[in-house]
């Protein structure tokens, strides 16, 4: 699928939220609520007194790839980890403003994370397998879940899905340690797929690969696109340009002053216009590799 | 730009300092030798005394007696390993949980804060002298903990320790007739997977009868006895354990549990199906040392176990006893020590080498285990 078919539907979609959208704009039409997954309105997210991030609205389309780009320090990792709530991991981190996932606010109080993050899965920068065989750390998701039955078939078909089954099938029991870089986040992929998730954040998933391994993901994530949404960080601006539908763009709004940097959403857009035609200089100039 | 040639000489390291550079290294060999000397000469003093008494002894007098009386020449050993053990295990049920529990709430629970003041106050536990903690243990553990457990306290307890053991085992055993059916167990370690069941089953059988055995002829103690050392014993290890095992599982990544959360795992979850076998080896090392450590311990026995320098065979927990460590120490010391006399003196050498034997099996047979159940991250 080309990323021109898709092009109209998007930028109608998108034309209420992109940019510097006031609020009451940002709603999503109800025509299209089908096809949203999540609506941010004024994001704020803070270490301590810090503000890390700073008013980010935007909205996710449903079986897209959204790719978060910008340079270093500009928040878009902890924009993406507010999505499934892994920003509550870290002591004194504290999330404003809302995000809604089908309609529901994520940071309502009654709101458990560990179911959140059962139906938005997550994929690190770095591949973390853990130190178990491949077929546990497959299997490690449902199990948790309290899932007993039916675990071969759930591991081989995760596999399956990360084009990692041919490879692995005869060695299941052996530590996932052993395989390469690539298989290992191969791995985590199939790992975050077996829960059943709904969505998929990947955050710089192949930052760590060599450039076939990273050809072997990027494929991966057009072929389960349609089961998937997928947000995708990359500081990789041909790996976005290569695998997203819409494109987020963010910068460090750095103060000399009292030396803080604080992540801003710049745009956003499809993918093509983002980095054909972007309505923001700011955008324009990183797209181009004027900075960043 | 010069480009003149470089001599050897300009490269050379100076004489003066060539000199100390061989001075310090040999140093370094010398300190390194004489700690590897020490401990040599320790177990060869060791082992030639003990070989006197295994030479000279009437091995009839060292098994099935009615007591450990050294002066009379009757040195039943029994008599003095299996308060030794007893001792042992009521230290490991009292340090074993809540050292761990303890361990994982500081690495997995506690924020900064807490963990900042709770491990170190946790560690001073380990400064406690452990004269002062046998006197605690003899004044107050004995009247107020160990006189009051009553017969059903006992039997409750004891059940639930075997129901526990039972289980693990079942599952070990479950899981080793899977491989066996799956023909996943090579035939030469067919026997070695048969033979560890056995020595399951038979550990189980032993230790309910040994229950049983306690409940019937249970009889409440107010004074000294091997229960009171023994949690007394435990409290003295539980900082070891927790401090050890809560070191172990800090080192354990933080990206391991940023995917087990990813995945949707409880804290629970993640504590016990990631952290806890990823830290596996400082955890099993953690417990060997407190099982050193308890076993090696003297001062609290001596104090608390409930008898002096003899005493009849006993494998009741609520009666007085005497352990290896007491045994050694009440010859050895005061101003009747046996210094000199013979067979009973060379005991002391024989004691100590099998408590030396003890602790030695003990770490052979837990590198083992943790190399086989490591999960290295």
């Amino acid at each position: 699928m080309s990323m021109t078919d898709e092009a109209p539907r998007v930028i109608d979609r998108m034309a209420a939220t992109a940019g510097e959208a006031s609020p009451e704009q940002a709603m999503p039409a109800p025509a299209a609520e089908r096809d949203v997954v999540f609506q941010s309105r004024d994001v704020n997210v803070y270490y301590g007194s810090f503000r890390a991030v700073r008013d980010v609205t935007f909205t996710v389309p449903k079986n897209e790839i959204m790719a978060l780009i910008g340079p270093s320090g500009c928040g878009k990792s902890t924009v993406l980890r507010c999505y499934n709530r892994m920003n509550d991991l870290i002591k004194d981190a504290r999330v404003t403003g809302a995000i809604t996932y089908r309609g529901t606010d994520l940071y309502d109080e009654r709101v458990d994370p560990v179911e959140v993050r059962r139906r938005i899965g997550m994929v690190f920068q770095k591949p973390n397998p853990f130190p178990k065989s491949i077929f546990d750390n497959v299997a490690y998701g449902p199990r948790v879940a309290g899932r007993k039955k039916d675990l071969d078939d759930i591991v081989e078909n995760s596999l399956r899905k990360a084009a990692l089954w041919d490879e692995v099938s005869d060695r299941l029991k052996d530590s996932a340690l052993g395989l390469s870089g690539g298989q290992q986040q191969r791995l985590c992929i199939a790992r975050a797929i077996a829960v059943g998730p709904d969505v998929l954040l990947m955050d710089e998933p192949c930052s760590a690969l060599d450039p076939i391994a990273t050809a072997r993901i990027e494929d991966l994530m057009q072929e389960i696109k349609q089961d998937y949404t997928i947000m995708i960080v990359t500081h990789n601006m041909q790996q976005a340009a290569r695998v997203s539908d819409t494109t987020a763009f963010f910068t460090a709004d750095v103060r000399s002053e009292n030396d803080t940097r604080t992540g801003i959403l710049v745009e956003v857009d499809t993918t093509q216009k983002i980095f054909s035609n972007p309505s923001d200089e700011r955008t324009e100039n990183y797209v181009t590799g004027r900075f960043g | 730009m010069h480009s003149e040639p470089v001599t050897v000489d300009q490269l050379q390291i100076a004489p003066a300092r060539r000199h100390r550079e061989v001075i310090i290294r040999y140093s370094l060999v010398v300190t390194a030798l004489v700690s590897v000397l020490v401990s040599t000469l320790i177990v060869w003093s060791l082992l030639r005394e003990a070989w006197t008494f295994i030479t000279g002894v009437v091995w009839a007098d060292t098994w099935g007696q009615q007591g450990w009386f050294p002066r009379r020449g009757l040195y039943d050993l029994p008599t003095i390993i299996v308060p030794s053990l007893i001792i042992t295990g009521v230290a490991m049920v009292v340090a074993g949980p809540l050292g761990l529990g303890a361990a994982v709430y500081l690495s997995e629970y506690a924020n900064p804060r807490v963990r900042s003041w709770l491990k170190p106050a946790l560690e001073i536990l380990a400064g406690i002298p452990s004269v002062v903690l046998g006197f605690f243990a003899l004044t107050w553990i004995a009247p107020n903990i160990v006189g009051r457990i009553g017969k059903e306290t006992f039997l409750v307890v004891g059940a639930a320790l075997l129901l526990g053991y039972a289980a693990v085992s079942a599952g070990i055993a479950r899981a080793k007739i899977r491989q066996y059916r799956e023909g996943a167990i090579d035939p030469s370690a067919r026997i070695g997977a048969v033979a560890s069941i056995a020595v399951l089953v038979v550990v189980f059988a032993l230790a309910a009868a040994w229950t049983l055995n306690v409940w019937l002829d249970f009889a409440p103690n107010n004074a000294g006895s091997l229960a009171a050392a023994g949690i007394g014993v435990g409290i003295l290890v539980i900082p070891l354990v927790a401090s050890i095992s809560e070191d172990a599982m800090a080192a354990v990544p933080d990206s391991l549990r940023e995917a087990s959360a990813g995945l949707g795992a409880r804290k629970m979850s993640t504590a016990t199906a990631v952290v806890l076998p990823a830290a596996i080896s400082g955890i099993v090392a953690a417990f060997i040392v407190a099982v050193s450590r308890a076993i090696g311990e003297t001062m609290v026995v001596f104090m608390a176990a409930g008898a002096a320098d003899a005493a009849r065979f006993t494998d009741s927990p609520f009666e007085g006893g005497l352990t290896m460590t007491a045994a050694m120490a009440s010859l050895a010391s005061g101003t009747d020590s046996v210094v000199g006399e013979g067979l009973t003196f060379q005991s002391l050498y024989f004691v100590g080498l099998m408590l030396f034997l003890i602790t030695l099996s003990l770490n052979i047979i837990a590198s083992r285990f943790v190399s086989k159940v490591r999960e290295a991250y």
